[in-house]
């Protein structure tokens, strides 16, 4: 067979599908199902509404294995009603679990920073769960040059 | 491990009610167990796996930490100092270390 422009062109290409496919079947990353269970999970069936709680993210993080991530959620944090736990997902990493910070009313504010591994562009979620029962979520997209989860 | 070291910010005073900010550092390597070694074996996992801050006694803020979190855990977070006293540090490793510190807070 002789090798035209052509077919070289067709070969190539068919080998950088390969090569994409291979890459995406080697280490399990979770899938945003997979973080979605986990957020439901520690829902506990609470529906989680939107407000209340903001996860600060940079939009593009040139090193994924430190990327800063803070949270904060407005609450009064009295005996009565606090903040009991925030926790933060990952919903393309080999596993979505983070962090989860549990607070108390001697915390004074619900607000923590930390900083995170990520894996690729993916989005982090952060569900805040009250004394009261209340349950709140943000989710920010964060862009990742170079991946931090090794390989 | 002999380099862990843990490092803390803490005001050495604040007026009573006031909501202060506690930064802390701990060099860890935080192996996520999801790395292989030159030979492709996976070097197993390695991390903290659990922080608290105790006042006097109490619990402030604690927190459970996956391998998603970055070598030297970094964490900053807020405590409300009603008395003078002291705060204590604790860091857990997988491998059952654990690592503490103390620091102390005076009322102005």
């Amino acid at each position: 067979m002789t090798l035209t422009r052509r077919s070289m062109l067709t070969l190539s290409v068919g080998a950088a599908i390969g090569a994409v496919a291979g890459m995406r079947t080697s280490p399990a990353l979770a899938t945003a199902e997979d973080a979605m269970a986990k957020v439901k999970e520690f829902a506990g069936g609470a529906e989680p509404a939107t407000g209340t709680i903001t996860l600060n993210a940079p939009e593009i993080a040139e090193n994924g294995n430190t990327v800063p991530v803070s949270v904060s959620v407005e609450s009064p944090m009295t005996e009565d009603d606090y903040v009991e736990s925030v926790a933060i997902f990952a919903d393309g990493n080999p596993s979505p679990d983070v962090i989860t910070f549990n607070f108390t009313p001697m915390s004074g504010e619900a607000s923590a920073t930390t900083r995170m591994r990520l894996a690729k562009t993916q989005n982090v979620i952060a569900v805040a769960k009250t004394s009261t029962g209340q349950v709140f979520m943000d989710k920010k997209e964060v862009k990742v040059t170079i991946g931090g989860c090794g390989g | 491990m002999a380099s862990v070291k843990p490092r803390v910010k803490v005001p050495k005073s604040a007026s009573a009610g006031e909501v202060i900010t506690i930064k802390t550092l701990i060099s860890h390597p935080m192996e996520s167990g999801q790395r292989k070694d030159s030979d492709g074996n996976p070097i197993p996992r390695q991390i903290i796996n659990k922080f608290t801050c105790e006042f006097n006694g109490q619990v402030v803020f604690s927190c459970d930490i996956e391998p998603a979190v970055s070598a030297n855990p970094y964490l900053e977070f807020t405590a409300k100092v009603n008395e003078a006293g002291t705060f204590k540090f604790t860091w857990v490793d997988d491998d059952g270390s654990v690592y503490t510190e103390e620091k102390e807070i005076a009322l102005n």
